[in-house]
């Protein structure tokens, strides 16, 4: 019987028993492949109920509540609503494109999910360049958004998806840098290998530069406030994505929650400690994770206003660029120098003194320009 | 490797979410950069003057209130200043301290709008709004127990008030203006040294001094620009000589220094609100005035310190029932005549902070 026994064994890596996994039969690609849509579809119906919530406490007011208990099924009734609606194609719009675009833009965030660990080795394919198959996946979504604003022959469609690349261009970086501080310490890019090495300590203790690093480059990545140019509501009217309708832009709207799912999943996998906890199961700490990473995005965004995009320019490569730069120098010099595992606690204390060091320093130091142009 | 790159005309409005109305702007830009800009509005006339030829004296003040109709009272107020003088009547003691309270509650609900307004133009995602139409309900319900309106108030009467307060409501204000200092610290602590609000309006979308009194600004625009001017000191209309205030004004001119005189003025608000509460009397809140008025020939300006700047009318009679002329000096329309001087060079982004620091309305605009 191979159902009972897919059943048992889903059971059995996603509970609290010790996984033995028994190589690579066929049903483990189409369980997880299961598992991996399943957890990113409740995953961003979570993270909306957060997002509403959340912001709506922030604001001093109460967000939706009428539909089901606490309002916990409103995303589900949004989406029947935007179901029943209407799809229109601009007269003007590359049709085609139009049309792709915004599966361009949904279909990698379900991808990354297969490098992630919900429990030890309990993952769709365990790669070994694990980290570098999440950052050249998650650029995938920027060719969608830009086809969509190309597409869309719509001006401020076209402004917001110019916005996006050039921020995705630039916050790539000091992301892609700061990953390789925890690739350096954990000494492999397999993302189970990297939460195995947090056993003892997550690494956000010992990289809080890398943390700080990570946390605001993916808050301009996947376009959260204060970086939300892209579909900056009060001047874009809604960005990349205003002629878009019905089920197309329930699609971006997954999408753009679903990036936000990847990225708080990426941060709580290489700096939380993924699913190491003591207590209860790991794929629910990894879920708990999550939630407090995506809380902590929609904290800033009930905080804080938006940059203008010359300064959005300008924190990427005046700001976080060099000290990214100086994470990866100084991580490399004292993995170099053969820091013993057992006092990695000190590593942290020292790297946090230094963070705080160089962002004073270069908080003095950078200074943001009038940004007028003579006319 | 020279890319080819010409300039597009991008229509912002009229439906648009920072417009405040249906404002429109024909902005060429290069890239993101504001090259040229066109205003273009009249898509809200609804003919108000010339709709005030048509009424009785009293009749006119409910239009007021649907110019700038997040400020009525003071709206009514000028207008009713200008039929008093025109037709020389005395307002009671009791109806001027009513007067001043409710101008004054109507300044700061007026400014919490708009900065409310301007943050969202700037990107904040409707909290610190939130926040300050938290604050407004308060002087909303404080309204709606003197005239049982929310928004378009027409308390004010020729010659006096509509009618009395009630009996809860001078607790209830007292309450309102020992909780409001707290709540407008906290905001200036949430806003005023935002590093990232700083850097979006600090310098940005300047107006010079020359600039402004040329083009006729008033209100916090043009005390932004460090002009000591305010109808209130200047030309005491009502009872303002009696009260103790001061006049913030601003340095640069820029958009910070809008949003900074707004908050300080919220401050000396409750100052004469606190004043008045001390000093009001008991009497009659009416003149003994007619429904239907005919005042002698002649003409007559009222003007008063609104929110947004210098809110006047010119009444002119021929001796009948209704105004012969009526004109509004709308001080949004004189403010945004500045907007061309004041964004052009600016990115998109710039633009839409520096429409949102004048807190425009457009019912006031259109007419």
């Amino acid at each position: 019987m191979v159902i009972p026994n897919i059943a048992v064994d889903a059971v059995r890596h996603l509970g609290a028993v010790a996984p033995d996994w028994p190589g690579h039969p066929w049903w483990h690609w189409v369980v997880f492949t299961l598992i991996n849509i399943v957890f990113i579809l409740v995953m961003i119906i979570g993270v909306i109920y957060i997002e509403r919530r959340a912001i709506a406490w922030f604001a001093a007011r109460t967000g939706p509540n009428r539909t089901g208990p606490f309002g916990l099924l409103q995303a589900i009734a949004d989406a029947i609503k935007i179901l029943l609606k209407e799809f229109i194609t601009p007269m003007n719009a590359d049709k085609i494109v139009f049309w792709i675009a915004p599966a361009v833009v949904f279909a990698p965030v379900i991808m990354i999910f297969a490098v992630v660990p919900f429990m030890n080795g309990a993952m769709l394919a365990d790669l070994n360049i694990g980290i570098l198959f999440v950052v050249a996946i998650s650029s995938i979504s920027t060719v969608g958004v830009f086809m969509a604003g190309w597409s869309s022959s719509n001006k401020y469609s076209m402004i917001g998806a110019m916005r996006l690349v050039a921020s995705v261009i630039s916050y790539e970086i000091p992301v892609v840098l700061a990953l390789a501080g925890v690739v350096l310490i954990a000494g492999s890019l397999s993302l189970n290998d990297i939460v195995l090495a947090q056993q003892t300590v997550p690494f956000i203790l010992v990289q809080p530069l890398g943390f700080f690093l990570l946390f605001v480059g993916g808050c301009a990545e996947i376009n959260r406030s204060p970086f939300d140019l892209m579909e900056a509501d009060s001047e874009l009217v809604a960005g990349f994505h205003t002629e878009y309708s019905g089920m197309k832009f329930a699609m971006y709207y997954l999408g753009e929650y679903g990036e936000a799912v990847v990225m708080a999943t990426i941060i709580s996998t290489l700096f939380l400690g993924g699913w190491q906890w003591p207590f209860l199961p790991g794929w629910l700490w990894l879920i708990l994770k999550i939630f407090l990473v995506f809380f902590t995005m929609v904290w800033t965004r009930a905080t804080l206003p938006r940059v203008r995009i010359d300064q959005l320019m300008a924190v990427a490569w005046k700001f976080l660029f060099p000290l990214a730069l100086i994470n990866l120098l100084v991580t490399a010099l004292q993995v170099l120098a053969g820091w013993p595992e057992d006092l990695l606690w000190l590593m942290g204390i020292v790297n946090y003194v230094l963070l705080g060091v160089l962002i004073l320093l270069w908080s003095r130091m950078y200074k943001v320009g009038w940004g007028r142009i003579e006319v | 490797m020279q890319l080819r790159t010409e300039p597009y005309v991008l229509d912002m409005g009229p439906v648009h979410p920072s417009t405040h109305g249906v404002f429109r702007m024909r902005v060429t830009l290069d890239g993101e950069a504001v090259l040229n800009l066109e205003p273009v509005f009249g898509y809200l006339h609804r003919g108000v003057e010339k709709l005030a030829e048509e009424r009785a004296y009293s009749g006119v003040i409910p239009l007021t209130d649907r110019l700038d109709y997040v400020a009525s009272m003071t709206n009514n107020l000028a207008y009713v200043l200008a039929v008093e003088k025109l037709a020389e009547i005395k307002v009671p003691e009791r109806a001027e301290y009513l007067r001043v309270i409710m101008s004054e509650l109507q300044r700061i609900s007026a400014h919490l709008v708009s900065i409310g307004s301007f943050t969202n133009d700037s990107g904040c995602y409707f909290t610190p709004f939130l926040y300050m139409y938290r604050e407004r309900e308060k002087i909303v319900d404080l309204f709606d127990m003197v005239c049982g309106q929310r928004l378009l108030y027409n308390y004010m009467r020729i010659g006096g008030v509509s009618q009395d307060i009630p009996d809860e409501f001078l607790p209830a204000l007292r309450k309102v203006v020992k909780h409001l200092p707290g709540r407008i610290n906290e905001y200036d602590r949430l806003l005023s040294e935002n590093e990232i609000f700083l850097a979006r309006t600090k310098g940005v979308g300047i107006l010079p001094k020359e600039t402004a009194i040329n083009i006729g600004a008033s209100g916090p625009v043009l005390r932004s620009t460090g002009i000591e001017w305010d109808i209130r000191k200047k030309d005491p209309y009502s009872i303002y000589d009696r009260f103790d205030f001061d006049i913030p004004t601003g340095e640069a001119g820029d958009c910070y220094d809008r949003y900074y005189v707004r908050l300080q003025e919220m401050r000396q608000s409750i100052r004469i609100v606190e004043q008045a509460l001390k000093q009001i009397p008991s009497g009659p809140v009416k003149a003994d005035v007619p429904q239907l008025i005919r005042p002698p020939v002649g003409e007559a300006y009222g003007h008063v310190e609104g929110p947004t700047g210098e809110v006047g009318f010119h009444v002119v009679s021929d001796g009948g029932i209704a105004p012969y002329r009526c004109h509004i000096r709308a001080p949004s329309l004189m403010n945004l005549t500045g907007l061309y001087d004041m964004s052009v060079g600016w990115k998109v982004q710039d633009l839409i902070v520096i429409f949102g620091s004048f807190a425009i309305t457009m019912g006031e605009i259109d007419r």
